[in-house]
């Protein structure tokens, strides 16, 4: 239903009514036209355009965070690794030694020196005994005897077997974590070995990562509390601002905004054990520098190519316009022709017959009167003998007069036998004019005669060419006052034709007058002139296969201009006016 | 000299009446006929020194006519009639064999100068009649 109404929509952008004569349909047109090839073409052009954008860009951001995902999990090992040395080296201690051993001062001392040369990071380590009492203790604290019975991490160990603390601070306000052992006695008496470190570890393992001076990397712990310091967003045991990540014990990438607005892609990575997260935080642009200098480029051709299209849409539709435009000026001018033509030759009939019919009837209206005439002159002695004569003279006048017009009529509409020869326009014309000579020195008419020497010889009817130039030059000399001028001019004005143009600087034509002086019967001798010459030399001209141009303006004059083939033209059969 | 013998073929009573009336106030000897069948009958019965013949008529065409009469009477000139469009069917007819043609409405006296040619032209041979 839509799409059927939106296609009526297209097709009436496309076509337009035939009779309408809006001067702005071919503009109308192309518009039309180039706007639905543009959308045709540049549709599907921006779409895969966008695609390719989209997926291109999702791509490239995968391939460049995948070396801060790397790193991110190459660092969470160094951490577990870290961690669980740790855890062992302490467990190893509890093992080997027992807890009467450690319970000794002086060796739990000698152990902590070793552990302390093997191991970076310790910072104490306590025995405690069933009940929560550290009953030793070596490390720089005077903590023997403190007792941990009602802690957290004393419950938690006892079910878990080891323990390993949050990073918290320590009375000289260094961050430290506590890693807790729990082991047995042979006796069945439980007992922890608790060692603590300090996180400097942590720090030159991150460190170790290598970050551009704009990124940052840091622990967390699942309660989004810093566990190391972070560059930008906080020191240890601060409230981290970019919240805790979903759970991934992956390395993971996910864009982000940081607190301060700028687009971050953030690498992370939970621990399985403790709960810590590392996060690793870069700023888009950096990896993205490339993909920018990218799009640049896409948009460059994409703008260009979009020119082009439309360029090439805009030219074509021009082209395709104005050749319709041409074509339907043919087709108009072509119609027009034939509409003429059609008129003429209905016209030419029309009159045939009527003088026909008139004919008859006025001969036997002349033979009355003829014999009337005889009969009055054979009775010498009758009284009205001279109001007769005058009355029978006066009727043979007017069938004199009616005579002319249907001879003429029928000259219009007569089958003409072209004669064909090859001849010179040039001699014709000097012998039309030799009937006109006396009227121009007469009237003072000013004749110039321009014709071309080398004019081309031409086949054509001699007779039919006298009349047309005879018509021509009569309406010429008829136009002008005396004392005007009249131009003749003859040349070769193609390879195929000769031209003849008969100016006259005389009251010219409207251009209403224009348009009607080749239709039969239209006069503006009023009186005189009986509405045929002009389309009887349009008509000749036509037959003889030439063409006959008029340029007129009112008051400066008029030009008439035939142009005549060089080779004689096929005729067909049939009178002037077919 | 203007006692010629004249048969003039029209179907249009009105004009060949009166026309044959005019010629014979001067002095011509006219004999009418009113379609083609009886012209020839006339013109193989009665000597004639000139036709003169309408080229448009109902039944046989003036043209067919002429043919006849010239076939039966080739030394009869013949003037035609034209009533219309007729420069074709004259021309047609001086090729037939028509002496000349006329168009209507004609004029007497320039009728009765072409038969004078028609029949002077003719009578300047030894074959003439009077």
């Amino acid at each position: 239903m839509f799409l059927e109404r939106w296609l009526n929509q297209l097709r009436a952008t496309l076509t337009f009514d035939v009779d309408e004569a809006s001067a702005d349909r071919y503009r109308i047109l192309r518009r039309n036209l180039v706007v639905l090839m543009a959308v045709v073409t540049l549709v599907p052009l921006v779409l895969m355009a966008a695609i390719n954008y989209y997926e291109y860009r999702k791509v490239l951001s995968h391939e460049l965070a995948s070396p801060l995902r790397n790193i991110v999990s190459k660092t969470k090992h160094s951490f577990e690794l870290f961690i669980a040395e740790r855890k062992s080296a302490v467990s190893f201690i509890g093992r080997a030694y027992g807890y009467q051993e450690l319970a000794d001062p002086q060796r739990l001392n000698h152990i902590f020196r070793a552990v302390k040369q093997e191991f970076s990071g310790f910072v104490d380590l306590g025995l405690i005994d069933a009940r929560g009492v550290q009953v030793n203790y070596v490390g720089p604290y005077d903590l023997k005897g403190k007792d941990y019975s009602d802690q957290n991490w004393f419950h938690e160990v006892h079910i878990r077997g080891t323990f390993v603390s949050d990073v918290f601070l320590g009375y000289r306000r260094f961050p430290h974590v506590v890693i807790a052992v729990e082991q047995m006695t042979p006796e069945g008496a439980r007992w922890v070995l608790r060692a603590t470190l300090d996180t400097q570890m942590f720090n030159e393992l991150i460190a170790s990562m290598g970050l551009d001076p704009d990124s940052d990397a840091f622990l967390i712990n699942t309660d989004g509390v810093f566990q190391t310091p972070s560059r930008f967003y906080g020191a240890v045991l601060e409230k981290c601002p970019l919240g805790v990540p979903p759970v991934s014990y992956q390395a993971t990438v996910i864009p982000a905004l940081d607190p301060s607005g700028r687009p971050v892609f953030i690498a992370y990575a939970h621990f399985v054990h403790p709960n810590f997260i590392l996060m690793a935080v870069k700023p888009q642009a950096d990896l993205l520098r490339a993909w920018t200098t990218l799009k640049s480029e896409l948009v460059v051709l994409f703008v260009g190519g979009t020119s082009v299209i439309f360029f090439i849409v805009y030219w074509l539709t021009g082209v395709l316009v104005r050749k319709v435009r041409e074509a339907d000026e043919r087709r108009e001018a072509a119609y027009q022709d034939m509409q003429h033509h059609h008129k003429l030759s209905s016209i030419g009939r029309l009159a045939a017959g009527v003088a026909h019919e008139i004919n008859n009837p006025l001969a036997i209206i002349n033979e009355k009167a003829g014999l009337m005439r005889d009969l009055l002159q054979r009775v010498p002695d009758f009284p009205y003998r001279e109001k007769f004569e005058t009355l029978i003279v006066a009727i043979l006048n007017s069938v004199d007069r009616c005579r002319n017009i249907t001879h003429r009529l029928l000259g219009f509409a007569r089958r003409m036998d072209v004669q064909i020869e090859v001849l010179d326009v040039n001699e014709v014309l000097q012998e039309v004019l030799g009937f006109l000579e006396k009227e121009a020195l007469y009237r003072n008419i000013d004749l110039q005669l321009n014709l071309a020497p080398t004019l081309s010889r031409i086949a054509s009817d001699r007779g039919q060419l006298q009349q047309v130039f005879l018509n021509i030059l009569n309406n010429a000399f008829a136009a002008v006052p005396d004392g005007g001028r009249v131009v003749v001019r003859t040349w070769d004005a193609d390879g195929d034709r000769v031209g003849v143009s008969i100016q006259d600087n005389g009251h010219g034509m409207s251009p209403e007058t224009l348009r009607h002086i080749f239709e039969p019967f239209f006069t503006t001798k009023k009186g005189s002139g009986t509405g045929l010459g002009l389309p009887i030399t349009y008509g000749i001209v036509k037959k003889l296969g030439g063409c006959i141009e008029v340029q007129s303006e009112e008051g400066r004059g008029s030009t008439f201009t035939v142009y005549l083939p060089k080779k004689s033209p096929s005729l067909e059969e049939g009178g002037i006016f077919g | 000299m203007e006692m010629f013998r004249v048969l003039l073929v029209d179907d249009e009573r009105e004009f060949v009446t009166t026309l044959g009336e005019r010629l014979e106030i001067r002095g011509l000897t006219v004999r009418i006929a009113y379609d083609g069948p009886e012209a020839l009958q006339a013109l193989e019965a009665e000597p004639f020194d000139v036709v003169v013949l309408d080229v448009r008529m109902p039944g046989l065409s003036g043209l067919e006519i002429l043919k006849r009469m010239k076939t039966s009477r080739p030394d009869v000139p013949i003037i035609l009639l034209t009533g219309h469009s007729a420069t074709r069917d004259g021309i047609e007819g001086m090729r037939l064999g028509a002496f000349d043609y006329l168009m209507k409405p004609i004029d007497i006296d320039r009728l009765l100068e072409k038969m004078r040619e028609a029949v002077l032209g003719r009578t300047s041979t030894p074959a003439g009649g009077d």
